[in-house]
């Protein structure tokens, strides 16, 4: 009772923030902060900025207007974060179906499908981009 | 699923199973928004142009005088709405401790999203 007392124990607490910025997640960590990430940004977005673009897009001047805005590199930037986000969900989502129904869950197959995931979400990313920004 | 530690003779010291309830909820609607997806990516690539018709009868057509397209949409806008207050609500409660606050927070979001759905449904039913 008294040696617990006088030897106080050390503490494992939640990291800071500070703590955060060097941690180094597994790439299965990585995706998943970013599948929260991804989401949060969507659901902020949604009324703000996706709702009233796709209301410009349903009507015939607005839909003009829009093709117009576009055009500009600055919004297409934005669009493009907005497709990765949509993109890195959704990729990162069937993931999870397929580890929710205890599909590639040991640790290896688990590592190698967040690479996959990555790969697929950032590859289509970039083939929205090339079309975005009317290379191809 | 759960250990069957009983208090007296019918409760089981279990919670009431709202988490499976809302982490299969969540499931269910992430597949609906993906086979919504699927649609909408397959209705776009068989656009014979980017027209203005062409994108407002991904959301609109009506085969048989029935607006199919509209269901669909809003159907699949309900299935966001809901799947985006579980994922949301799980953020408040893994990141925000203070009740009072997760609980404006949490107010705060089924508005937000309330508001979108009113939002979505006058864009797609107005058109």
């Amino acid at each position: 009772m008294s040696e617990s007392a006088t030897k106080p124990r050390r503490q494992f607490r939640n990291i800071n923030i500070l703590q955060l910025m060097k941690y180094r997640l597994p790439l299965a960590g990585r995706l998943s902060i970013l599948h929260r990430v991804s989401g949060a940004l969507l659901f902020l977005l949604l009324p703000l900025l996706i709702l009233p673009l796709f209301a410009m897009s349903m009507s015939e001047a607005g839909f003009q207007a829009f093709s117009v805005i576009a055009s500009f590199p600055i919004v297409k930037l934005i669009f493009l974060v907005l497709i990765w986000a949509y993109l890195h969900h959704f990729c990162a989502g069937i993931r999870y179906l397929a580890l929710d129904s205890h599909r590639g869950l040991d640790k290896y197959t688990a590592q190698k499908s967040a690479g996959v995931v990555f790969g697929a979400s950032l590859g289509l990313t970039f083939v929205f981009a090339l079309k975005l920004f009317g290379v191809w | 699923m759960a250990t069957p530690e009983r208090i007296g003779a019918k409760r089981l010291v279990v919670g009431a199973h709202y988490g499976v309830g809302d982490f299969m909820i969540q499931r269910i609607t992430a597949i609906i928004l993906a086979v919504y997806t699927l649609i909408l990516l397959v209705g776009i690539l068989m656009m014979p142009g980017f027209t203005y018709e062409a994108w407002v009868g991904l959301f609109t057509f009506s085969p048989a005088g029935l607006p199919l397209g509209q269901v669909l949409a809003t159907l699949a806008f309900m299935s966001l709405s809901w799947h985006a207050w579980i994922g949301v609500r799980d953020i408040w409660m893994d990141y925000v401790k203070p009740v009072g606050i997760r609980l404006a927070l949490q107010v705060l979001t089924i508005l937000w999203l309330v508001g979108s759905f009113i939002y979505f449904a006058v864009i797609i039913w107005g058109a």
